[in-house]
C-alpha cells in the first residue's frame, strides 16, 4: 500500500495578530510550524505502515524553505518526501492548491491512500481535501477519527459529525482527513532523523507537474481577498468584583439581561 | 509573482515592513523591496494608506458566462426530520441579499420522504422558491450523493450565489460542489454583503481569527460560501409566499462509492459542542478530573455543554471531543464560560466568535480575561457553587 500524506508549513498563528493601536498586523516571533492536523495525518499514515506495511511519501507545496518541514516527518519515519515548489504557485486559493497537489498525485501513480489535515490552521478553511478528492476523482471522507481494514478492497472510518459519529465503508483508492483522535504524533527518532537529515528531496515545479501557469498559483485562482482588518474589539468588558456572594449576583445579573437561555 | 509597489506612491514610510507575515518586505533606504518570500496574502495592500502596494491581477480562469447566472441559493440543512436552525440563518442573511440585488431567492432540499412541513418552514424563513428532490440515495448524507445532485441542478438552473452552513454536512461536501463546477469557494463566513459591482463579499476570519479577510469570487459562478452557524439572524416571515417544485434528478448520476454502515448519535447532550448555545469549559485550573462534575452540573442546569482546554484534555481529565481551540473545536455559543482556564491563544482562536464570554480565574493577569465579557477574578472552587445555587434558586 503507498500512502500520501499531504502537508502545510503555516505561521504559527498564536503570534499573529493585528495591533490594536496601529491596526497593522504583529509579526514579532511569527515562525512556521507544521499544521498540527497535518502532524495528525502524518502519525495516521505511520500507524498503518506499522500495522500491515505501507510506503508513505509526504507531500508539501510551499516555497523553497518547506523543505524543513518535509525533513521534520522523514525524521517522524516517513518513508519519502517531495516539494512542490514553483514562483507560479504563489497565491493559490484553495481551488488551485488542490489542483497542483492533485498532479503531484498523479505524479506518483499508485497511490492507494491520501491523508490530509481536517484543515490548516492559518486558512482554517477545510476544503483542500475534498477538492484534491473530487479532482482525482476518488471518494472521500472528512474529519475522521478512527481507521480501520474492512477488505482488501475497503476501508471503514469512524468520522465525527456535529451529532455523534458516523461508520463508512470507503472504497480505495481514497482520500481521509483527520482530526486529532487519530494520534498524537510521534516524536522523531535518531535513526530517522540521520536519514531524514541526508535524504535528497526531489522539488517539483510547473513543467514537472505538467500544469499550465493559468490554472495554478494566483492566475488559477478563483478567490480573491479584497480586504484584510482587525477584527472588532470587544469593547464591552466588564470585571466584576466584590465578595463571592457581590460577585454572584451580578454575574447573574448580567447574563439574565442579555437573556442568555436557561438563567 | 509577488506584490508591486508602486514607487510614486510610496513614500517609505515602513508601516508594510511590520505587517508582512512572512518577512518578505524590507524598507531600504531609498525604496521598499519584496522578496521571494512574498505569497501574495494580501495583507501589505490594506495597510498601506498611499495605495502604493498592489496584487498583480487575478486570472479569469476558465471563466464562466457571468450574465447567465441569476438568483441565490440556500442548501436547505435537515436533522431528524426537521429544518436546521442554520438553514433560517442562512435564509435570513440571503434574503437580504436577495432583495438587494432584486433576485429570487432558493431553497434546495435534498432527501427522502421529507415531512412537506419542511418546505413550508423553509418559505416561512424567506425562500421563494423550494427545488425539493426526493431519492432514496438522499435519506442519508453521503458527500458524493448530495454533492453529484447539486452540481446536477446548478448546472441545469445556475444560480449565481449558493449559500450552505459550514456545519459537519456543509464543510465535507460543498467543497466537492465547487471543485466540480469549476468555482470559488470561500469557508466559514461571518458576515456577507453584496459589493456596488454586485459581487458576493464573503467576509471571514483568517489566520485563527485574529484577522478578518473580505474575499470576492469574480470570475467563477456560481459564487459559493459556507456561514458559520449561529451568526446570521434567521428571520420569521409568516406571510411570506412562495412555491415548491419538485425536481426529477438526470437518470445515472449516483456513483455510490461510500456506504454508511452506522450512524451513532453523540448520547451526551454536554458533548454536544458546536450545538450548544451555552458552553462552560474548564482547563487545568480544575486541579483534578473529578471537578469537571461541578461544570457537569452547572452545563445540565442550563442545558449547555461542557467544554476543555487542550492542558485539561492531555492531562486525561476529559474525552479530546471536548477540547475547545486549535486543534479541537471551533465553537460561537452565546455564552461561553471559561473557568480555571488560563486562556492560551491556542484555546481563545477556539471561542473567541462566543456572543457572551465569562471568565473566572483567580489569576487576574490570565489572558482569558482580554476576551472576556464578564471578568471575576475570585477562587472557582468558591465562585461556582455560590453561582450554581443562585442559578437553582432563581428556578425555584
Amino acid at each position: 500500500m503507498h500512502i500520501a500524506v499531504c502537508i502545510k508549513q503555516v505561521p504559527d498563528t498564536k503570534n499573529v495578530r493585528i495591533d490594536p493601536d496601529t491596526h497593522t498586523l504583529v509579526r514579532q516571533g511569527v515562525e512556521s510550524i507544521i499544521n498540527p492536523f497535518d502532524l495528525f495525518a502524518v502519525e495516521g499514515a505511520l500507524k498503518i505502515k506499522d500495522e500491515s506495511g505501507a510506503r508513505v511519501t509526504v507531500m508539501t507545496m510551499g516555497p523553497p524553505q518547506a523543505e524543513e518541514a518535509l525533513r521534520e516527518v522523514l525524521s517522524r519515519g516517513v518513508d519519502e518526501a517531495v516539494l512542490l515548489s514553483d514562483r507560479a504557485f504563489a497565491g493559490s486559493d484553495t481551488w488551485a492548491t488542490s489542483m497542483t497537489l492533485s498532479a503531484a498525485i498523479r505524479k506518483l501513480g499508485d497511490v492507494d491512500l491520501i491523508f490530509c489535515g481536517k484543515q490548516a490552521i492559518d486558512g482554517d478553511t477545510a476544503q483542500v481535501g475534498p477538492e484534491l478528492a473530487t479532482l482525482l476523482d476518488i471518494p472521500y471522507a472528512t474529519f475522521v477519527k478512527k481507521i480501520e481494514k474492512l477488505d482488501d478492497q475497503n476501508l471503514k472510518v469512524t468520522r465525527q459529525t456535529d451529532d455523534g459519529v458516523e461508520v463508512w465503508k470507503l472504497p480505495t483508492p481514497a482520500l481521509i482527513t483527520v482530526i486529532k483522535e487519530m494520534g498524537e504524533p510521534r516524536l522523531p527518532s535518531l535513526r530517522h532523523k540521520m536519514r531524514a537529515k541526508k535524504a535528497q528531496i526531489p522539488v517539483w515545479g510547473i513543467a514537472d507537474l505538467g500544469l499550465d501557469a493559468n490554472d495554478v498559483g494566483l492566475c488559477g485562482s478563483f478567490t480573491q481577498v479584497v480586504r484584510v482588518f482587525s477584527p472588532p474589539r470587544r469593547s464591552d468588558q466588564i470585571l466584576i468584583t466584590g465578595s463571592i456572594e457581590e460577585q454572584v449576583e451580578q454575574l447573574f445579573s448580567y447574563l439574565k439581561e442579555a437573556k442568555v437561555p436557561g438563567v | 509573482m509577488k506584490a508591486v509597489v508602486d514607487v510614486k506612491k510610496c513614500t517609505i514610510c515602513g508601516v508594510c515592513e511590520g505587517v508582512c507575515p512572512f518577512a518578505a518586505i524590507t524598507v531600504g533606504e531609498s525604496s521598499v523591496e519584496i522578496s521571494d518570500e512574498c505569497t501574495l496574502c494580501g495583507m501589505c495592500v490594506d495597510t498601506c494608506e498611499f495605495g502604493a502596494i498592489s496584487l498583480p491581477e487575478i486570472g479569469t480562469g476558465p471563466g464562466a458566462d457571468l450574465a447567465e447566472y441569476n438568483g441565490i441559493w440556500v442548501f436547505a440543512e435537515w436533522r431528524a426530520g426537521a429544518v436546521h436552525r442554520v438553514s433560517h440563518e442562512l435564509l435570513g442573511a440571503a434574503r437580504r441579499l436577495a432583495d438587494k440585488k432584486a433576485v429570487e431567492l432558493s431553497a434546495i432540499l435534498l432527501g427522502h420522504q421529507l415531512d412537506k412541513g419542511l418546505a413550508t418552514d423553509l418559505i416561512m424563513h424567506g425562500a421563494d422558491i423550494v427545488y425539493l428532490v426526493d431519492h432514496p440515495q438522499l435519506g442519508q448524507f453521503t458527500n458524493e450523493a448530495y454533492a453529484d445532485v447539486l452540481v446536477d441542478l446548478i448546472r441545469r438552473k445556475r444560480p449565481e450565489i449558493l449559500l450552505a452552513g459550514a456545519t459537519s454536512i456543509g464543510r465535507s461536501f460543498i467543497p466537492r460542489v465547487a471543485a466540480s463546477l469549476k468555482t470559488g469557494l470561500t469557508a466559514d463566513c461571518t458576515e456577507l454583503d453584496i459589493s456596488e459591482e454586485g459581487l458576493l463579499l464573503q467576509t471571514r476570519p483568517a489566520f485563527g481569527g485574529n484577522v478578518m479577510a473580505t474575499i470576492v469570487c469574480p470570475h467563477g459562478r456560481p459564487q459559493m460560501a459556507t456561514v458559520r452557524p449561529k451568526v446570521m439572524k434567521p428571520l420569521k416571515l409568516s406571510e411570506h409566499q412562495g412555491r415548491v417544485e419538485s425536481v426529477e434528478i438526470t437518470e445515472g448520476i449516483f456513483r455510490n462509492r461510500v456506504q454508511v454502515l452506522e450512524i451513532i448519535p453523540e448520547q451526551d447532550q454536554t458533548a454536544k459542542l458546536t450545538e450548544a448555545d451555552i458552553i462552560i469549559s474548564g482547563g487545568r485550573g480544575l486541579g483534578r478530573p473529578e471537578n469537571f462534575a461541578i461544570l457537569e452540573e452547572l452545563a445540565r442546569l442550563m442545558k449547555g455543554a461542557v467544554g476543555a482546554s487542550r492542558g485539561a484534555v492531555e492531562e486525561g481529565w476529559i474525552a479530546p471531543s471536548h477540547q475547545v481551540g486549535q486543534t479541537g473545536r471551533t465553537v460561537a455559543p452565546t455564552l461561553y464560560m471559561a473557568v480555571g482556564l488560563s486562556g492560551a491563544i491556542q484555546h481563545v482562536v477556539g471561542m473567541q466568535g462566543s456572543k457572551i464570554i465569562v471568565a473566572v480565574n483567580k489569576d487576574p493577569h490570565a489572558p482569558i480575561f482580554d476576551v472576556a465579557t464578564y471578568g471575576v477574578v475570585a477562587d472557582l472552587f468558591e465562585f461556582m457553587p455560590a453561582f450554581i445555587r443562585k442559578v437553582k434558586q432563581e428556578r425555584e
